[in-house]
């Protein structure tokens, strides 16, 4: 590098990244760290590590005996997992069809279905609530999940039609001639060649359906029906005061996400940089 | 389509499950929405009103009281996106990519966590921060000798909104900087290299070179920020309750829909209001990224490697 100075440059770009790492994590770390605490040291010490001395878990315990959160978690691993499944099912065929036919209006039912990634569906609710009265699927698990597959639909297709253009035709043709169906190419030949492609659309799709409060409030705000998010804004809601347990409620949710996210932050940076590094 | 080759219901088969459940549970409703905001119910009756609920959402002081502080708001709530989030996100990207950074993976992750999180968790993670009873803010303000500084931020009508905003800065600054430095890396070595060789290194091959490169990823993040302000809703809701307190301060489009639609306290829910609501978001939502596609997006110089 023709810097004059590499090494005050580079301490200096370190002391930046760190200082805005610690503004993304302290707030989390603050928050962890004071659920294991008694109620007089959050207070007293709010910045200290739990010690033997005031170590303390029971905020816990009243989460758990109060809230039913293995329910709201069970509740919201369904939702999650059933609407991402659905998502990179029906988006890998459409965007196969999309990318690997040519038909007339090809080009219009892509732009159709990708209208969905700028236009949010919220805008829909009102009809939407209405439809689901209708049907009588409020209050269920099954309005929620087709809520998100809607919702998720429109960028895995997008993206996933992008990648699919890149799968050889050569092999695709090998496959014909080999006397696979178009259902085998596409399940045996292409699906597992896009499957970095599908991580990633997998995590833009998980994040926000586990995280929204929206849908959940108003298609299924019923005790049975609570997904994780909108169950832990309710017992804040009503434990406001008691900080032990708003403390470890607030663990409780952001523990898994982090787990999660530790597992594929991998997987999720080398999606986003995709287009870039290959 | 050639008349010799038999009909492929394949293409059928692979595009009907996006395509049916894509229009029943988005594009229907959204097109039942618009239609609703054209109806009232008149002694029990549904009837037609044209653009009548428009007008007294824009004009009857009732409404419109709360509708314009609403988008004055929100568009003061992107304003804070676009000026903080996005810059922030540009600086981190370019201190990322900078060659032979160690410890980049671990900055990305790091930075990145508080995107994954629910608006729950971040609305009431700072609120317990901020809050002046436990007393966090204060003490660490106390510490670097600012005590004066502060102040209940949340409970105040001249700060709420603005520190809100900042809120939402800290959650979501990870995609800019996640998209830009997407974009950066994929600025090939080669024009970087030429650049060093005609002498311009550091901040000026950044302003000079890189930004210019990476404008349209920029214009991308313009239009993502823009969409989920207007659309945002969960955050307030979740540290400010549907009244979007102190007094209306941080009321957004998005508690404004949920408070007429669902009615709150003693107002009752009204659902053709809720849907010219939602029908002049889409109008404004629309207007913006028609903005962004014909005026800005057809000026950006692409470059092709």
């Amino acid at each position: 590098m023709a810097a004059r100075r590499p090494l005050a440059r580079s301490i200096a770009a370190h002391a930046v990244l760190i200082l805005y790492t610690l503004i993304a994590l302290f707030p989390v770390f603050v928050i962890v760290i004071n659920s294991f605490k008694s109620r007089r040291a959050i207070f007293a010490e709010p910045l200290a590590l739990p010690t033997a001395d005031s170590f303390d878990l029971v905020g816990y315990r009243t989460v758990l005996a109060q809230g039913d959160f293995v329910l709201y978690f069970q509740n919201s691993m369904i939702v999650t997992l059933v609407s991402l499944f659905l998502v990179l099912l029906f988006g890998a065929m459409a965007a196969f069809a999309l990318s690997e036919y040519r038909f007339r209006g090809n080009s219009l039912v892509g732009l159709y279905l990708a209208l969905g990634i700028m236009i949010p569906i919220r805008l829909g609710t009102v009809a939407i609530l209405q439809l689901m009265v209708a049907s009588g699927l409020v209050n269920t698990l099954t309005a929620l999940i087709l809520v998100y597959t809607a919702q998720g639909l429109p960028l895995a297709v997008f993206i996933l039609s992008e990648f699919m253009r890149g799968v050889s035709d050569d092999l695709k043709n090998a496959g014909r001639i080999d006397g696979l169906s178009e259902y085998r190419i596409f399940f045996r030949l292409v699906l597992p060649l896009v499957r970095p492609a599908m991580a990633t659309v997998a995590v833009f799709t998980m994040i926000p359906i586990w995280n929204d409060l929206w849908f959940p409030l108003i298609l299924a705000p019923s005790e049975a029906t609570k997904t994780l998010t909108l169950g832990s804004q309710v017992f804040i809601g009503q434990f406001v005061t008691n900080w032990n347990a708003v403390l470890a409620a607030l663990s409780l949710a952001i523990l898994p996400v982090l787990v999660l996210y530790l597992i594929f932050s991998r997987q999720l940076i080398r999606g986003i940089t995709a287009g870039a590094v290959k | 389509m050639s008349a010799r080759r038999p009909f492929r219901w394949h293409i059928v088969v692979f595009l009907a499950p996006a395509v049916l459940i894509y229009t029943a549970i988005m594009i229907l409703p959204l097109f039942g929405t618009l239609n609703l905001s054209l109806m009232a119910r008149e002694g029990g009756e549904r009837v037609f009103v044209g653009l009548r609920n428009f007008g007294v959402l824009f004009g009857d002081p009732r409404w419109s009281a709360s509708f314009w502080n609403a988008l004055g708001n929100n568009a003061w709530f992107f304003l804070v996106h676009m000026l903080v989030q996005n810059p922030i996100g540009v600086a981190l990207a370019a201190l990322l990519s900078s060659p032979r950074l160690r410890m980049a993976a671990f900055y990305r992750t790091a930075i990145f966590i508080p995107t994954i999180l629910s608006f729950v968790v971040v609305g009431f993670v700072w609120k317990l921060i901020l809050s002046p009873i436990w007393g966090i803010a204060p003490g660490m303000l106390d510490a670097v000798g600012l005590r004066w500084l502060f102040a209940p931020w949340l409970g105040r009508e001249e700060t709420a909104l603005t520190t809100l905003a900042l809120i939402s800065v800290w959650q979501f600054v990870g995609i800019p900087m996640m998209l830009i430095y997407a974009a950066l890396l994929s600025i090939p070595d080669e024009v970087i290299e030429a650049a060093e060789m005609d002498g311009i290194t550091g901040w000026s091959q950044f302003w000079k070179i890189k930004l210019p490169l990476i404008l349209p990823a920029i214009g991308i993040i313009s239009v993502l920020t823009f969409v989920g302000n207007f659309n945002a809703f969960d955050l307030i809701y979740v540290s400010q309750g549907a009244l979007a307190g102190p007094n209306g301060a941080t009321d957004i489009l998005g508690t404004f829909l949920y408070r007429t639609f669902f009615g709150f306290q003693l107002q009752l829910g009204d659902p053709h209001m809720g849907a010219t609501i939602a029908t002049a978001m889409f109008g404004i939502i629309l207007v913006g990224v028609c903005l962004y596609l014909f005026a800005i997006q057809t000026r950006l110089r692409r470059y092709q490697f």
